[in-house]
């Protein structure tokens, strides 16, 4: 871990660390994400899935950020790219097909909108739309009035290096410094906002070094490793929930895939890009890890494999004979008035 | 009953329901110690302190963001946009978000918010403080728009707005904010929203407007009565959902239309009044859908005698009932 | 020098009034155009109110701490020029909004003169509301007039025509062009029939009644009936002695036994209904150029009603017999004068029978009942002296006689067939003895 900015004593936690067996966990919820992450793109290949936004290479920072809070109080706003991220809070598979094949009992939004838009059921975490960084304000928003009632929890808000680019992005940075709100920035950097590349994208090294500008600290962070990602998200929240401001994180990861599954990443990066991913590719890294750590053994490792697939082929064959929600349905919820939505 | 401006009521309002219940917080620039531009806050800082009273950066879309995740996290901001012509860097948050998230999130999410938005010109505020922008607001699905345009209106749907589940847009005429007196009821009260109201009844013609052209309006049709004409006025108050029965109840009863409007004509609420005058009451029309509005021009000129030109006035309205009167 | 009152600006503002702070001049100082004169506190601002003129201040009118309405005077002056204009010279009242009478009209609220609001929230005197009108292209987007010359027709002038048939090419407009206003539509249906012949026709002792709807459908039908068929009559009589007999023999019986008051009208029915089956063309209509025979026989039988004439109908009356005949007419006739008919009562009538002669009436020439084909009336049954010829020996007798007379569709009906029908008639209720079996 690497503080570019880092200007408060609290990011050396004091916290525990992560115990072996919540990173076999951790680890457990990665690979499950992974197949079913594959089985999405291959679904979109048969027609099945109308669009999906990849989290392949995202999976370690985002498993490690949620492990770093507290899903009972905390808030998530999210983006597109949170698969793995929903998933390590307790979304069922068969909850994250419904999302993709739009069918009915979608959890997050009853199959209106693109998958992983809406509101979760059971926690906070919510991803109201396509458009790029307007969750940042609404997250600031979220965490002002935890702060004027003086409730304990803390805002997560996901983004990415396309997204610091969007003014929203400042404005809600700058005001979350005034008010010094209990909120973490968690910006996952894959180095492209579909085809522009960092370079193009700003004249500095790190979304990081930006938070100076706000009066908080920012931090760069290994996308690739959980236990640095965790111990930066912990010492964030934290900080937060001490009353003492936002942080930024910045993950460094890799995009694995396109941008989504309407993307060709060919045509615009190198075949020396593409081809050095895979030394960054986070699943492969943690198992490397927790087998020289000794928490895991090779048997292990493959049994974690064989009921991730099984699983994941369970809940395809369950949410592909399900049915589409019914018409009528689309009337429902457009204001608190019911006469509006219908004609 | 006392007697107040429309600001007054708009700043009593505020206050009630801010003490009426505590989620109730306020947003804006300008808002604290300056007590807003237009002074609809005038004091609220010291009451209720700076954490209820926001003086945010300058930045509209941050302003509706936050108003939008307070909003969903159990508050019920109440937000102000200093001039409507600053407004459209907030579009994204409050047309492409807030209007939305009951439906994106199948209702999982609400957004019980309250924007408030100073419009309209006819104050010398050329192309930047003379906007009437309720066309987007009002052609969203999702969000409702109220735009009263007297004290007691002003009373009744700002309360309801407040405390409306929806992410709501009031739109007040800044002309009116110290022209327009009336009586205001000391008592709580609210007024439903989605319903227009006939704030004078007549036989002939039906004069359908909303804000300042209310004021005109009543002005022009109490001058055709010397005359004998006698011509209804239909206020319509909240401009989404718009009242369609009461638009088609009084046209279809009169026989002939006017909508009067500040805004430009092409597709704005004055187009939609009148679809629902073709849908609803053709056969009972005795004359053309008639519209009396703005040129088709940038609001508007800075320059008075040119600004007198773009506004529609008393004196044009009585021009255009009496060429719809003579058909 | 000009003598010269120094007025309250309005500053827009919410106000309609202020108070006065300090006054920066005192009487008789000279003051320079523009120089604060005095401070004025509202409940926006704290502003100096600079000097309209220049000239000599010489008397205060307001005190300091005072409230004064915006737009009165709070000090004179002597100006050092001649002409000087105020900036708030008094300009007329707009027409307030206020309806009177209406219960609305206090919270509709009123316009405070020079009230506003400037253009990034501060104070503006604005003048606008007493300003001229500059004279500038209108900027209505009203749709133009009807054509020139051409008569167009609104949606509910159309509407409203058919509904009370009224005809739109009778009617003068008193819309732009001539156009037919809706107005027009309504006063026309309201005064019809047109009241212009009316007014030429009526004196001084004449009254007018307005008809009962009733009577305006009893006499548009009237007026169609002899306006598109050509009525032709002929008429037989009928000695019905043997009738009189028959029923003064059981009329009681009829009325113990079915509780039917039985009149002379079943008889002529039930002979009218047999001779309409050897008859058709009696039974039938002239529909589009075509002679209709009709299947049924469903004999109207002319009721005088409360509200007018009504014609109830008994249906299917061949094949009845006299006691079914009594019992449907029985039946009929008392729906008719009580007002209950049902639609079946009136509907379907092939054929119109009228009973004139109960109203004492000998002889008449009836109108057809529109689109049936023939009329019968039946009139008042008298004793006279009649010659009978027995074997070629003539002789005076007293007997009840009786006319029946035939207005015939003559574009039907010719007299030979009129002729036959009656005559089938008269035999038949010439047939009735006193021990006739029905």
């Amino acid at each position: 871990m690497s503080a570019t900015a880092n200007k408060s004593s609290k990011l050396g936690t004091t916290s525990p660390p992560l115990s072996g067996e919540r990173l076999v966990e951790l680890y457990r919820t990665m690979v499950l994400s992974r197949y079913l992450d594959e089985r999405v793109w291959l679904l979109n290949r048969q027609g099945k899935a109308a669009i999906a936004a990849s989290a392949q290479g995202h999976e370690a920072a985002q498993v490690a950020c949620i492990e770093a809070t507290d899903p009972s109080k905390d808030h998530y706003l999210t983006y597109y790219r949170q698969f793995t991220a929903m998933m390590a809070l307790g979304t069922e598979p068969e909850e994250m097909l419904r999302g993709f094949l739009a069918k009915d009992g979608d959890p997050m939004s009853a199959a209106r909108q693109f998958p992983l838009h809406g509101a979760h059921p059971r926690v906070d975490l919510f991803n109201f739309s396509n458009v790029i960084a307007t969750q940042l304000p609404q997250a600031a928003g979220v965490a002002l009035a935890d702060k004027l009632r003086g409730d304990d929890a803390v805002t997560i808000v996901f983004f990415g290096d396309g997204a610091a680019s969007q003014g929203d992005t400042h404005e809600a940075m700058n005001f979350a410094g005034i008010r010094k709100l209990p909120i973490v920035f968690f910006c996952e950097n894959n180095r492209y906002a579909i085809s522009v590349p960092l370079n193009k994208q700003m004249a500095v090294d790190t979304v990081a070094s930006r938070a100076a500008g706000y009066g908080f600290p920012g931090v760069q962070v290994d996308g690739t490793d959980v236990v640095a990602v965790y111990e930066a998200t912990q010492a964030a929240v934290n900080r937060a929930r001490a009353g003492d401001g936002p942080t930024l994180i910045e993950v460094s990861v890799e995009r694995l895939q396109p941008h989504t599954t309407d993307d060709d990443h060919t045509r615009y990066r190198s075949p020396e890009d593409i081809a050095q991913m895979a030394n960054k590719d986070p699943v492969k890294i943690t198992s490397e890890t927790l087998r020289r750590r000794d928490l895991l053994t090779e048997a292990e490792d493959e049994a974690i494999h064989a009921e991730a697939k099984r699983r994941v082929n369970v809940a395809t064959d369950t949410v592909d004979a399900e049915p589409y929600p019914d018409t009528e349905t689309m009337f429902d919820h457009v204001t608190s008035n019911r006469d509006e939505g219908g004609s | 009953m006392p007697e107040q401006t429309v600001i007054e009521a708009v700043r009593d309002t505020m206050r009630a329901e801010m003490r009426r219940d505590e989620s109730v917080i306020l947003l804006g620039e300008d808002v604290g110690l300056r007590g807003g531009v237009f002074l609809a806050t005038d004091g609220f800082i010291e009451e209720f302190g700076e954490d209820r009273v926001i003086d945010t950066p300058l930045a509209e879309s941050l302003i509706c963001g936050l108003a939008l995740g307070a909003a969903v996290n159990g508050m019920r901001p109440l937000a102000e946009i200093q001039f409507a012509d600053f407004v459209w860097p907030a579009i994204n948050q409050l047309v492409g978000e807030a209007a939305r998230v009951r439906y994106g999130t199948n209702g999982v999410k609400t957004a019980p918010m309250t924007i408030r938005v100073p419009y309209g010109g006819g104050v010398r505020g050329g192309l930047y403080h003379s906007q009437s922008i309720e066309v987007l607001f009002a052609h969203t699905p999702g969000l409702t728009v109220v735009a009263p345009a007297t004290p007691y209106d002003a009373k009744g749907l700002l309360a309801s707005a407040i405390r409306s589940d929806d992410p709501v847009i009031v739109l007040e005429h800044k002309r009116t904010y110290r022209l327009v007196k009336g009586e205001v009821p000391i008592e709580d009260y609210t007024i439903p929203i989605g319903r227009a109201e006939i704030k004078r009844p007549g036989s002939e013609m039906t004069i359908v407007t909303y804000g300042l052209m209310l004021h005109y309006a009543l002005q022009a049709a109490e001058t055709v009565s010397e005359q004998g004409l006698d011509v209804e006025v239909l206020d319509l108050r909240t401009l989404r959902p718009l009242d369609a029965d009461a638009i088609a109840e009084s046209v279809s009863r009169t026989g002939k239309v006017l909508i009067v409007q500040e805004d430009t004509p092409a597709v704005s609420i004055s187009s939609e009044v009148a679809a629902i005058v073709g849908e609803r009451c053709f056969f009972d029309l005795d004359g053309p859908i008639t519209r009396l509005t703005a040129p088709e021009l940038p609001p508007m000129p800075f320059s008075p005698l040119q600004e007198a030109a773009f506004m529609p006035s008393p004196e044009k309205i009585v021009a255009a009932i009496a060429k719809l009167a003579e058909l | 020098m000009v003598a010269f009152k120094i007025e309250l600006p309005h500053v827009g503002e919410s106000v309609t009034e202020a108070i006065i702070g300090k006054w920066l001049k005192s009487p008789g100082e000279h003051i320079e155009k523009y120089d604060p004169l005095v401070e004025v506190i509202t409940d926006k601002v704290n502003m100096d109110v600079p000097a309209p003129a220049s000239g000599t201040l010489t008397k205060l009118l307001a005190a300091e701490g005072d409230t004064v309405p915006m737009g009165s005077v709070i000090a004179e002056m002597e100006t050092d020029e001649a002409n000087v204009r105020g900036d708030s010279e008094s300009s007329p009242t707009p027409a307030g909004a206020k309806s009177p009478g209406s219960p609305l009209a206090g919270r509709i609220g009123t316009l405070v003169q020079g009230a506003n609001v400037g253009p990034t929230g501060g104070e503006f005197l604005d003048t606008s509301l007493s300003s001229p009108e500059p004279g500038t292209r209108p900027a209505t987007a009203a749709s133009s007039g009807p054509d020139n010359g051409k008569q167009h027709f609104s949606p509910v002038v159309t509407r409203l025509a058919a509904q009370h048939g009224v005809d739109l090419g009778t009617l003068v407009g008193t819309g732009l062009g001539g156009r037919v206003t809706k107005k027009d539509v309504l006063a026309a249906a309201a005064s019809a029939p047109p009241s212009t012949a009316l007014a030429d026709s009526i004196s001084a002792e004449d009254q007018v009644i307005e008809p009962t709807p009733i009577r305006r459908m009893i006499a548009a039908h009237m007026v169609r009936s002899t306006s598109e068929i050509p009525h032709a009559w002929s008429a037989v009589e009928v000695d019905v002695t043997g009738m009189v007999a028959w029923r003064a023999a059981n009329r009681q019986r009829f009325q113990q036994t079915h509780d039917v008051r039985l009149t002379y009208l079943p008889f002529t029915l039930l002979c009218v209904a047999a001779a309409l089956k050897v008859s058709p063309r009696i039974n039938s209509s002239w529909l589009d150029g075509k002679v209709v025979l009709k299947g049924a026989i469903n004999v109207g039988v002319a009721v005088a009603a409360p509200e007018g004439l009504v014609v109830p109908v008994v249906q299917s009356a061949a094949g009845s017999t006299l006691l079914e005949l009594a019992q449907q007419l029985d039946g009929v006739v008392k729906r008719a004068r009580s007002g209950t008919m049902t639609l079946n009562d009136v509907h379907g009538g092939t054929f119109t029978l009228n009973n004139t002669g109960a109203l004492g009436s000998v002889w008449g020439g009836a109108i057809i009942n529109h689109p049936q084909a023939a009329i019968l009336t039946t009139e008042a049954i008298v004793k006279r002296p009649v010659v009978i010829t027995e074997n070629d020996s003539d002789s005076v007798v007293v007997r009840s006689m009786m006319n029946i007379c035939l207005s015939f569709d003559h574009r039907i009906i010719d007299g030979a067939e009129a002729s036959i029908f009656l005559q089938a008639v008269r035999t038949g209720l010439e047939a009735i003895v006193v021990d006739t079996e029905f």
